[in-house]
């Protein structure tokens, strides 16, 4: 039965995912981008929510990481021959460097996993309002330097003439992958146990837990994904420095608060309807046609409804649209079972 | 590094007048924080709004006076909104929960401005003069800079004589060291925090003020970067007290403006790489702030 419970809790995530892909494969072409966008999205809200919501500590800088892992996934594919035009500054093992679509994804999860512990050491020791501004200030830097660094990217230019892998395969593997790793974490000891610190610290602490070292591991499990989903963005559009920075760290915010901070469910329900949301609007700004007319709306609305969105369920169901828990079988299901469990044993 | 470092006088008074506007707003933002525990990242919106009203009244050719009370009207009527609709539904919340519906709110006002005004933004020239110099003993000094020092040290103290000598004062102190014992005794909770934010919005507005006449252009994202500052300076001189907050907001805008000034750009440009190591450095070491007496309870506000 909990075997039964554990498998409805990430398939129904996972299914959803495949879902939106098999939807995406059915439109045309040029709305098939946003529905690869929204399983990159899927990828970055879980990655969000592997430390926001086990940890129960806000996150304002993981965009920081989903950047980094872009950047070098970006730097580490763009053809050989077309790295001196629009990288010229760029340092000379990156320049020398080209590699694949996998490896330059593994290498994005592991640069973003190495800059998560490295920022993560000191500041895991913060929380509350501290870890929202210290972390705050990780975003900053971040895009500060990627924004004027010219080392190891192309600074205030777009990446251009990165190869544009990330189709509806990739993007629904990638955002599978983060389900898997997401709901596997949480179910070994160190996700009970970094669960346990957020629900009760100083009881976590009575039995052993160290806050520090499960916020540690949380932190850089999740930075990690996040450079992995840096990687597949990169490799969806010639994205820049402005588009890994405030308005991805809002929009990626909104979708985890907007599902549910608490679960795995909120986070994959949160990043595919706001992003279902976001696109028709985004549609609409063109003018879509609707039953009854022609809708068009103003270029910018998308972000408006969007922050709407947001503050609507921030005032009123702060705990999101799936209340922050997993997905369970109705009990019409679920009870016959349980009691043909009992018959056996 | 700092090699081509030029400091002269005139790198230190745009460095002044920076501060002092910056810790103008880190007053409006310890104020809320004191009585609400709520940090407002939707402070830079407020004057962003205010700056547009400044940029509507100068298109439409009102008197300079007449943008400056419309200013203060919107600044101060979207404080109150902000309040109403937002703060106060969510005011049992944790700090954290807070802080992520100040951020939507920020974003959502940003991106009403985009909608109503155009990415292109707006510009308010009715105060342009104060551009001007006037020359002290050798030194250009811009009006606007011994503007926005007087009129930071008359709100200042202002605000000070609020506090100590009035009885809605000694209610704002009393609920900014304890909320509840400060209602059992009889301190009404909606009425403080509505002056708190009120004199909040009046800050914000007269940061406006202040902004438009460095920064003519008002775009959707005005003081979008300063309030970040601010908010970084706030936290590094210490949030739980109002004094060290401001000495914060000031201390971060005048080292932005005089590095600004005195560094070559392709130095200057990583300011705020600098100012943010600085201020993660200092929540790690001294978690209550820079300028707050260790090893006391401090007084709030």
């Amino acid at each position: 039965m909990r075997r039964l419970d554990a498998l409805v809790q990430v398939a129904v995530p996972a299914l959803l995912v495949v879902i939106t892909a098999l939807l995406g494969t059915l439109v045309s072409h040029a709305n098939e981008t946003y529905f690869i966008n929204a399983l990159v999205n899927v990828t970055i809200v879980v990655a969000l929510y592997m430390f926001i919501g086990n940890s129960g500590v806000i996150s304002f800088g993981h965009i920081s990481f989903v950047a980094l892992g872009a950047w070098m996934a970006g730097v580490l594919t763009v053809p050989q021959q077309a790295k001196p035009a629009i990288m010229p500054g760029l340092a000379h093992p990156l320049e020398v460097t080209t590699v694949g679509n996998v490896p330059s994804l593994a290498i994005a999860a592991a640069v973003g996993g190495v800059y998560a512990l490295v920022v993560g050491l000191p500041l895991m020791r913060l929380s509350g309002l501290t870890a929202g501004i210290a972390t705050f200030g990780v975003l900053e830097i971040t895009h500060n330097v990627l924004r004027y660094w010219e080392k190891i990217g192309p600074g205030l230019n777009a990446f251009s003439s990165v190869p544009e892998t990330t189709e509806m395969l990739q993007a629904t593997v990638g955002a599978l992958i983060a389900v898997a790793i997401a709901f596997s974490y949480q179910r070994t000891r160190f996700g009970r146990l970094v669960r346990a610190t957020r629900d009760d610290s100083a009881a976590a602490r009575a039995v052993g837990a160290s806050v520090y070292r499960q916020r540690l591991i949380a932190f850089v499990i999740s930075g990690a994904v996040a450079g992995f989903a840096g990687g597949l963005y990169v490799h969806l559009l010639p994205i820049g420095s402005e588009d890994v920075y405030l308005d991805l760290t809002f929009i990626t915010l909104a979708m985890l608060v907007v599902g549910g901070t608490g679960s795995l469910f909120g986070a994959v329900v949160g990043a595919l309807a706001v992003s279902g949301v976001d696109s028709f609007l985004a549609v609409a700004e063109n003018g879509v046609h609707v039953p009854g007319g022609t809708l068009d709306v103003p270029v910018g609305t998308r972000y408006v409804a969007v922050g709407a969105l947001m503050a609507l369920v921030l005032v009123l169901r702060p705990s999101g649209l799936t209340g922050g828990r997993e997905v369970s079988l109705p009990d019409w299901i679920r009870v016959p079972l349980m009691r043909s469990d009992k018959v056996r044993s | 590094m700092l090699a081509a470092l030029s400091i002269n006088w005139q790198t230190i008074t745009d460095g002044v007048a920076l501060g002092a506007i910056y810790a103008l707003m880190a007053v409006g933002i310890g104020l809320v924080f004191g009585v609400l525990r709520l940090v407002n990242f939707a402070y830079g919106q407020l004057i962003m709004a205010g700056a547009f009203a400044l940029a509507l009244a100068s298109q439409w050719n009102w008197p300079v006076w007449a943008g400056i009370l419309l200013c203060f009207a919107v600044v101060l009527v979207l404080s109150l909104l902000m309040e109403r609709l937002v703060f106060r539904p969510l005011r049992t919340q944790p700090p954290a929960v807070m802080l992520v519906a100040t951020f939507a709110v920020a974003f959502l006002l940003q991106n009403i401005a985009l909608l109503w005004f155009g990415a292109l933004g707006k510009i308010a020239v009715s105060l342009a003069s104060l551009n001007r110099p006037v020359t002290i003993s050798g030194v250009d000094v811009r009006k606007i800079t011994i503007v926005a020092v007087a009129v930071t040290v008359v709100c200042l103290l202002a605000l000070v004589l609020l506090l100590e000598r009035t009885s809605i004062g000694l209610h704002m102190r009393a609920s900014s060291m304890d909320f509840s014992t400060a209602r059992l005794l009889g301190v009404r909770a909606n009425r403080v925090i509505a002056v708190a934010v009120l004199i909040s919005g009046f800050l914000a507005a007269t940061a406006a003020v202040l902004l438009t006449v460095q920064t003519p252009l008002v775009t959707s994202d005005f003081a979008l970067s300063d309030t970040i500052l601010v908010l970084a300076g706030v936290v590094l001189g210490g949030l739980n007290n109002l004094v060290p907050a401001t000495l914060g907001g000031f201390a971060i805008g005048f080292a932005s403006g005089l590095l600004g000034g005195a560094l070559p750009s392709n130095q200057s440009q990583y300011i705020p790489t600098f100012l943010f190591v600085a201020v993660i450095v200092v929540l790690l070491l001294r978690p209550s702030g820079l300028f707050t007496r260790s090893g006391q309870a401090v007084e709030r506000l």
